[in-house]
């Protein structure tokens, strides 16, 4: 749906984008997710074309995004709805104009029957069935979030680009934004892509995630892969590294998959091998109301080899650290 | 002395109203080419906007009365003749564009940068975002613009005496300081207190309903 080949940007001697590669299918969500300054905002600006990138190309649904054909461009946006970080909601319009203040780029009448109805519905859709004719300035953060998502969905698009639309917010009204966002893309089909630095954002709604850092994806993959299991950077991007482990004996870290996450495994080698070992560290987190966890065990060299065949055994992911 | 008084009440509401009128309309294209050019408008455009912003600048830097006497030339080509209150509308309107135009600029451009570029993510042509963001969003601002060039315009067409033009200015110079009438003074300086606080008044209200 979202093509992007080997994108580069640089704002002068900076390069902020090196090198991208993206693929986005239909109707997932896709988080892009990294430190403030990786470049996050400016590659999803770059695909509605509100920044323009120096090489490589970008194709939504197979047309090219090119700044230079205005037509076009204006054509592509039409199709891909946006939310920010500031809601950059209209302070002198009320939420009904608010939402159908799109409408009127397209010469459309926001005022016909099928029109009302279609900003009334969205209206209720994202929750704010009474506050149409309020002002922003009369709304808190999350609610004016909403009424810039209802903005955002009232030309039908096929594509919803979040920029940081959580940010701003607190941990309470954010998990109600992304369930609306989730909502959204389950019952209207909707592709989003979600630019964050919240891991929160990822476990909650995304499907597929990139971790991005100095402009180069360094990890691409399910949020469970990616946080379970992480690289070096994305460790540190968690602020995970340099977990204290016994120098003496194995430390084995196993990794938990949603079938065996609430499985015994632990207890169950324990009593079976009749060993012992201690537990070092250990996670257990939520993707999607999917469980998965990870265990960082210490054990004795003599056990290694029944301990491996255990886990073997087992269906648990586990490496020797 | 009620006859002076209202005659020259009528000329300055009427050389205000319509220089007021006439920078309001005219001075909106540069507000807006300003608007446009500016590092962080739609259209960026060093050259366009240094020339426009100096020109802006040259015009707002000469005091009114040296102003007036300089476009004696326009002032004859346009109201065909160079004394009168309506000819002394000219060298005012002159005057109130340059300084209407920076006021509106700077209206137009305190627009949330966001809101600009969430209208565009809708695909909104610039002329969309002119009309149905800039102007929309700025629309308190102006106003307050608006009430700032008519409470200037009531000051410098106090110096329209100069070329003929009448007004409670005149008066008070000519009868109140020249002929050492102090009631002239007095009575002048109420009547344009009063004009100032009305428009102010009137402002501030429609400000509040517009806000």
């Amino acid at each position: 749906m979202i093509n992007l080949v080997n994108v580069r940007k640089s704002f002068g001697e900076l390069e902020v984008l090196k090198d991208i590669n993206l693929q986005i299918h239909e109707k997932e969500i896709y988080g892009i997710i990294g430190q403030s300054g990786a470049g996050k905002s400016t590659l999803l600006r770059c695909i509605n074309g509100l920044e323009t990138y120096d090489s490589g190309t970008i194709t939504v649904d197979g047309t090219a995004v090119d700044v230079n054909d205005k037509k076009q461009l204006r054509q592509l946006r039409k199709d891909m709805g946006m939310i920010f970080q500031n809601f950059n909601l209209l302070s002198r319009l009320d939420v009904y104009d608010n939402v159908a203040l799109p409408l009127r780029f397209w010469n459309e009448n926001p005022n016909t029957e099928e029109n009302k109805k279609k900003i009334e519905h969205l209206i209720e859709l994202v929750g704010l069935k009474d506050k149409m004719h309020e002002r922003p300035e009369n709304l808190s953060g999350g609610q004016k979030q909403r009424v810039a998502i209802a903005r955002a969905l009232v030309n039908d698009p096929k594509i919803l680009l979040c920029d940081e639309a959580t940010s701003a917010l607190d941990p309470r009204i954010t998990h109600g934004i992304l369930e609306l966002l989730k909502q959204i893309n389950e019952e209207l089909g909707i592709t989003i892509v979600v630019v964050t630095h919240q891991m929160e954002v990822v476990k909650q709604i995304c499907q597929r995630v990139a971790f991005l850092k100095h402009g180069v994806v360094l990890a691409e993959g399910k949020p469970e892969e990616l946080f379970v299991k992480p690289t070096e950077d994305v460790k540190k991007f968690l602020g995970e590294e340099g977990q204290v482990l016994p120098k003496e004996g194995v430390n084995v870290q196993l990794f938990f998959t949603d079938d065996s996450s609430d499985e015994p495994v632990i207890t169950e080698m324990a009593r079976e091998l009749g060993i012992d070992f201690s537990i070092c560290w250990a996670k257990l987190e939520e993707f999607r109301e999917n469980v998965f966890g990870s265990l960082i065990l210490n054990i004795q060299e003599k056990d290694k080899e029944r301990v491996f065949k255990f886990l073997e055994s087992k269906n648990v992911t586990w490496e020797v650290l | 002395m009620l006859d002076v008084i209202l005659k020259g009440t009528w000329q300055t509401l009427y050389m205000v109203f319509f220089s007021t009128l006439i920078a309001v309309v005219l001075g909106f294209i540069p507000a807006v080419i300003l608007t446009l050019t500016a590092e962080d408008g739609l259209k960026p455009n060093r050259i366009v906007y240094g020339i426009l912003d100096m020109i802006v600048n040259v015009f707002r830097s000469f005091p009114f009365i040296i102003l007036m006497v300089i476009v004696i030339p326009v002032t004859r080509v346009i109201a065909g003749k160079s004394i009168g209150t309506t000819a002394a509308i000219v060298p005012l309107t002159i005057y109130a564009i340059p300084f209407i135009a920076r006021v509106f600029e700077n209206a137009l451009r305190e627009t949330d940068a966001g809101v600009i570029e969430a209208a565009k993510s809708f695909g909104a042509t610039d002329l969309q975002i002119i009309t149905k963001v800039y102007f929309k969003e700025s629309v308190p601002r102006l106003l307050n613009g608006i009430v700032l060039l008519i409470i200037n315009m009531v000051g410098a067409s106090a110096m329209a005496g100069t070329l003929g033009g009448g007004g409670l200015g005149d008066i008070a110079i000519r009868k109140g300081y020249q002929a050492y009438d102090i009631s002239y003074l007095v009575v002048t300086s109420i009547v344009l207190i009063v004009i100032v606080q009305l428009v102010q008044g009137i402002g501030n209200v429609i400000y509040k309903k517009k806000a």
